[in-house]
């Protein structure tokens, strides 16, 4: 038998340690990645669908817990503050309504596409990716836990439990932009993802990120010290410091999508986007700042 | 953990189902293959068309991603089940608006609609938009899908319209159309449908899917490559439920095909060398279990790649090798067509413009991939092998595998099943060889279904066009001479090479006057897939460059560039650059129709633009003619009907009905000749033991050619009637209960036919007429009749092109067609969305690299987020030679599309495209480097 289907957490670390098979949560990846009749590839699945402590989005003190099974779907749909409105707009972006209804959080994370489109909005809320086993649990930041294009920190016996966005990320408001060569069901040329907070119009804090320009997605950590202080207005005046950090932190590539001059340009532009529409949610909202999950 | 044997309960569709089968295997395949209900489709089985959307507990999900195992204690619904929860309606509104034309894509669109109707039962356009966004369409550019799901629950408009005397130039609703609806249509993968079932002359049938043989194909991975087969016998004997391997050694006949006889070359199994990417080199057939686990990577068979040329620069290279050795140059064949002196015209014009313009491989994408059946019947005491397959020409499968498996034609045996698009794609054999090879080998039902990355790197592409032409004018911009030079890649295989550089040279210069021309095409061999047929045979890349050049003429004039086409306009009793005279020539009506759309979609541009700067609003225009039918060479189409004892009017139908709506139009032209209502008239076929030859479904011929002869087959047979009745030419006829009653001057009169002898075919009364369109064969400078009928066109997009990302969405589009007469207005208006839809595709996005495009994710086809507001304009100007008048309409709709687009695209921003698809960053770099001219 070479598909399981395990109701709680044990049985599944279990498995993960005596079989070491290929995790199955949506099958949007794993399904899609054989092109044949009947089932993928042969491979021994682990179904995480049925264990009921993967699904859903907590809120709690410490900030929201994404079940690893969540679909973005149900992230779509969820009751979330501003500063997690790129999330859900990229939710909203993740294929067709079909593969939303299917595809998963932690799913668009182990696939470790550098084009993932969850991968940006989580980045700039700060998310840490809760992994489990048989020896242990771990807490592992997002940026260290995609390595590289199709590959994460998870180890052969290790699953992700949940995404937690922490309090701390949950202030001010965010967006998310990506563009691809046609309007649904596209994979990503490039995007981008932003969150600021703002207090009397002058930027208190940002958190911007890139994909699909780089192996990874990644964070522009110097140009977001810059915005600190700077008036929501006058955003655009940095942007030689933002063409600098792009072109110092992106690796982006030529493939049948776009070439690397191109997405290295566009970048920049989805990311004064995101922070135009992230200072205009930002500055929008009541000054009560912190006021978490 | 799931122990082996446990049955999976669910619901499907208010029933309880428990399935033995693996929790992993796709829930597409149990519903389709264990529980019977194939309404549900599998076009890419990696969810990105959409196809096999059903409902889990409610929401949209693809059947293909998802394992039974997870179906498990939940509630399925599929097409079958839509009337049984009160959603029939919403069926009937597909059928209604016509939303439905090749019907694969149906059941998943109906899904997803139901999904949306259970939540707002009266959508909007946008809504409705955006929640089949995950379905992809390939034939109706999904304006008539989405007019259906918003009016489902509106009672008035899905009321289909009172069956009328008149059957031509009423939008009758497809007469196949409900089993697309319903989910009862089979296609090439489907299980045979019951009327075949009863057909005694096609048994004994295969008892299921089930009891037939797979076949699989190993195909070449390299673009060019010699291979060894290790020890097949051995290999088969070591892998049990394999019960053929079969390789161009077991071909009985001759293992070649090819379109055209003439330039037949393409092996159906190769021999020891393959020249593309997705090559068939041999066969493995064996038990449905068997198949399936197979891994072709475990197949003895060693390659060793070879170098391969990929475009036509390096194949037209001096040193380059050559593809096929008889063909030097690696030129398959070079077309032209010239009048008069074209250079020194040009070097007399005031003005001259240049462009060169490349154009990518496209893919046609239909949503259903390739499949088919093959077994043997006893057709009394004869055996006939039966093949059963998607195709858009049935009589060419026929002889093509008669000759490949050495049977006598009237042993092979081509019934289509329904065809889940086809534009050109299905016209040459694929899988209709392989599996009637497969069942003559063992003896036993074989078939096949194309995967979509088989189905995309083996059947055949759009021609890749590097063209180079110079327009020269007046002052005034009279048109005074045009040179056009166009490489066109044809790939490995001749397949349609020859055709597309015949066709280019005779409409390079579009439906225009010009004293002075010449224009040359060349078909080059590469290593890329054969690029065979694609909706307009070359033409749609050569009205690039021209309405290119047609707008720098323009501006260079300093006149509008609508003035400057009609300027330049053909009209009626003109003569063609082949030197034929044309009695109705519509370009300029169809020009004329766009000019208040023109005026005020060019003031809404500049009051846009004069308001913003990073959105730049932009309007092009192109014009397009297009001969209908083969090119200079015979053409003919044969329809019979014949009326039984019992009164039954049959319409012996071979036009083969790929969504395009042959099988309704043949019909209205019929039914209209006869004199009878169109509710009386029973099809047969496409079927190559029943129907006569009505050609192949292409080159926007079938309304034209074999609705020439279904007006002749229909007149032919009233006569008869009337012969009958004693009664002159306007006399009504009607049917009551099997008796034919004629009414003429207050007088009546009855026919009974079960008084009458039956006949051949068992009729009692009879007509067959065949229709073949007077031409005439090019001489050497192209110059002759290539075609009796031309259809014309002209179209406007408005876009908006965003100057920061090169993003570009098309807005509106007016098309105005000039099909002669609307047989179907609504059928017409669908093959205009449709047509557009593809145009759009060809302009913006679609871009196929053999070894890296091969699926539906990485080519990038249209989705209902990428269609603009579409407005058709029918112009009907009669053409003499046409039945009632009618034109073909069919590729019509493409030409125009992309170079109105691309037009559009310049007129805003300034960025003009010479190489498609005008993805973003192509779009961005014109941008820029109008922006350097511009300095």
């Amino acid at each position: 038998m070479s598909y399981h289907r395990p109701q709680d957490l044990a049985s599944a670390y279990h498995l993960l340690a005596e079989r070491a098979p290929r995790l199955l949560a949506g099958g949007t990846d794993v399904y899609a990645s054989s092109e044949g009749p009947g089932r993928p590839d042969g491979a021994e699945l682990l179904d995480i669908t049925a264990i009921r402590a993967l699904h859903g989005i907590c809120p709690s003190p410490q900030g929201w817990r994404i079940g690893a099974a969540t679909t973005w779907a149900e992230v779509a749909g969820a009751d979330l503050p501003p500063a997690l409105d790129a999330l859900k707009q990229a939710a909203r972006e993740i294929g067709s309504p079909q593969i939303q209804n299917r595809a998963t959080v932690a799913g668009n994370l182990c696939n470790a596409s550098p084009a993932a489109d969850g991968v940006p909005p989580l980045l700039v809320l700060d998310a840490m990716v809760e992994t489990g086993s048989l020896r242990r649990a771990r807490m592992i930041p997002l940026r260290k836990f995609v390595t590289g294009p199709r590959t994460t920190a998870l180890r052969t016996d290790e699953m992700v439990i949940a995404v937690h966005v922490p309090a701390s990320a949950g202030k001010g408001a965010s967006a998310f932009e990506k563009i691809g060569a046609r309007r649904h069901m596209v994979i990503s040329i490039a995007m981008a993802a932003a969150r600021m907070v703002t207090r009397q119009g002058q930027i208190t804090e940002a958190a911007i990120s890139v994909g699909a320009c780089s192996p990874v997605a990644r964070r522009l950590t110097a140009f977001e010290k810059m915005l600190k202080g700077t008036a929501a207005t006058r955003i655009a005046d940095l942007r030689p410091h933002l063409e600098q950090e792009l072109a110092e932190c992106l690796s982006p590539i030529d493939d049948l999508r776009a070439d690397a001059a191109y997405r290295a340009h566009v970048a920049g532009a989805l990311v004064l986007r995101c922070l135009a529409r992230a200072a205009s949610g930002a500055t929008s909202q009541p000054e009560s700042e912190g006021e978490g999950p | 953990m799931t122990p082996a044997a446990t049955w999976i309960s669910l619901q499907v569709n208010g029933r309880h189902y428990r399935s033995c089968a693996p929790p992993d295997r796709r829930l597409a395949d149990v519903l389709r293959d264990e529980m019977g209900l194939s309404g549900t489709k599998i076009g890419c089985n990696a969810g990105d068309c959409g196809a096999c959307t059903v409902l889990l507990d409610g929401a949209p999900i693809c059947a293909c991603l998802t394992p039974l195992g997870q179906a498990e204690g939940r509630e399925v619904l599929t097409v079958e089940g839509l009337e049984g929860v009160g959603l029939g309606h919403l069926q009937h509104s597909f059928l209604a608006h016509g939303a439905a034309q090749c019907g694969i894509c149906t059941p998943g669109m109906l899904m997803a609609a139901a999904a949306l109707l259970r939540r707002i039962p009266h959508p909007g356009p946008d809504q409705a938009q955006e929640a089949l966004s995950g379905v992809l369409c390939r034939c109706t550019g999904y304006a008539r899908i989405i007019k259906a799901v918003c009016h489902a629950n509106d009672p008035r408009s899905n009321t289909p319209p009172p069956p009328e005397r008149q059957a031509v130039g009423i939008s009758v609703p497809r007469l196949d159309g409900m089993p697309k609806c319903d989910g009862s249509e089979s296609f090439g993968a489907d299980p045979l449908p019951p009327d075949l079932l009863a057909d005694a002359s096609c048994g004994p049938f295969p008892a299921s899917l089930d009891d037939s043989l797979m076949v699989r194909a190993i195909r070449s991975p390299h673009h060019h490559a010699q291979f060894t087969f290790g020890d097949l016998a051995t290999w088969q004997a070591r892998h049990p439920g394999i019960e053929a391997v079969l390789t161009a050694r077991d071909i009985p006949g001759r293992n070649c095909f090819g379109v055209i006889p003439a330039f037949a070359d393409q092996p159906v199994l190769a021999e020891g060398r393959v020249r593309f990417r997705g090559e068939a080199v041999a066969l493995v057939a064996g038990d449905q279990t068997a198949v399936a686990a197979f891994d072709p990577a475990d197949f003895p068979v060693s390659w060793h790649p070879l170098p391969a040329l990929m475009d036509c620069v390096s194949a037209r290279a001096e040193e380059a090798p050559l593809v096929h050795p008889d063909r030097a140059g690696n030129l398959l064949i070079a077309g032209r067509v010239c009048h008069g002196n074209a250079e020194d015209a040009l070097a007399g014009a005031a003005h001259v413009a240049q462009a060169e313009v490349e154009t990518a491989f496209v893919e046609h994408a239909y949503i259903e991939p390739e499949a088919g059946i093959a077994w043997l019947a006893d057709e009394g005491g004869k055996q006939v092998l039966i093949i059963r397959a998607c195709t858009q020409a049935p009589v060419m499968d026929r002889d093509a595998c008669a000759e490949i498996l050495a049977l006598p034609e009237e042993q092979v045996r081509i019934i289509p099943s329904a065809t889940g698009g086809g534009f050109g794609g299905k016209l040459d054999v694929s899988l209709q060889p392989l599996i009637g090879l497969a069942t003559l080998h063992t003896g036993k039902p074989c078939r096949m279904v194309y995967s979509r990355r088989e189905s995309m790197m083996s059947t055949t592409k759009r021609h890749p066009a590097r063209m180079h032409a110079r327009i020269g004018c007046d002052h005034r911009g009279r048109l005074a001479a045009m040179v056009f030079e166009g490489d066109f890649n044809t790939g490995a295989h001749a397949s349609w090479g020859p055709t597309v550089a015949g066709r280019v040279p005779v409409h390079a210069s579009g439906p225009y006057r010009m004293a002075h021309y010449h224009a040359e095409a060349r078909a080059i061999h590469t290593n890329g897939p054969p690029s065979g047929a694609f909706r307009g045979f070359g033409v749609p890349q050569a009205a690039i460059i021209q309405e290119m050049l047609f707008d720098d003429l323009a501006a260079r004039c300093g006149i509008d560039r609508l003035t400057f086409r009609l300027r330049n306009a053909l009209d009626d009793g003109d003569r063609t650059r082949t030197g034929q005279c044309l009695e109705t020539v519509g370009i300029r009506a169809c020009l004329k129709a766009l000019e208040a759309p023109w005026k005020s979609a060019l003031a809404a541009a500049r009051s846009w633009n004069a308001a913003h700067d990073e959105t730049r609003r932009g309007v092009g225009i192109a014009g397009c003619w297009y001969g209908c039918g083969n090119t200079a060479l015979p053409n003919p189409s044969t329809i019979r009907a014949g009326i039984t004892p019992k009164g039954r009017v049959c319409l012996h139908q071979g036009a083969t009905d790929i969504g395009q709506g042959a099988n309704t139009v043949i019909a209205q032209i019929f039914a209209e000749a006869l004199g009878l209502p169109l509710s009386e008239i029973v099809l047969i076929g496409p079927d190559t033991a029943h129907t006569p030859d009505a050609g192949k479904t292409s080159a926007s011929r079938q309304t034209c050619v074999s609705g020439r002869a279904a007006l002749a087959c229909g007149q032919s047979l009233r006569a008869r009637i009337l012969r009958r009745l004693n009664m002159g030419e306007n006399a009504e006829l009607s049917l009551s209960h099997g008796t034919i009653i004629g009414h003429e001057n207050g007088k009546e009169a009855r026919l009974d036919p079960t008084h009458l002898p039956p006949g051949k075919h068992g009729y009692v009364l009879m007509a067959e007429e065949t229709h073949d369109p007077p031409t005439t064969p090019l001489d050497e400078n192209g110059q002759g009749v290539p075609y009796a009928i031309y259809g014309w066109g002209a179209q406007m997009a408005e876009v908006e092109v965003n100057t920061t990302t090169g993003r570009v969405r098309v807005r509106h589009v007016h098309a105005a067609h000039d099909l002669g007469r609307a047989i179907n207005p609504s059928l017409a208006e669908g093959q205009i969305e449709g047509g557009i839809a593809q145009g759009i595709g060809l302009a913006l996005m679609e871009e196929y690299i053999p070894g890296h495009s091969e699926n539906l994710h990485d080519y990038l086809i249209p989705t209902t987020g990428d269609m603009p507001e579409i407005t058709p304009i029918l112009i009907e100007r009669p053409d003499p030679e046409g039945p009632f008048g009618a034109r073909g309409l069919g590729e019509h709709v493409l030409i125009p599309t992309a170079p109105a687009i691309l037009n559009a695209i310049r007129h805003a921003c300034g960025a003009r495209i010479t190489r498609l698809p005008a993805l973003p960053h192509r779009v961005l770099a014109a941008i820029r480097q109008a922006g350097e001219n511009g300095k």
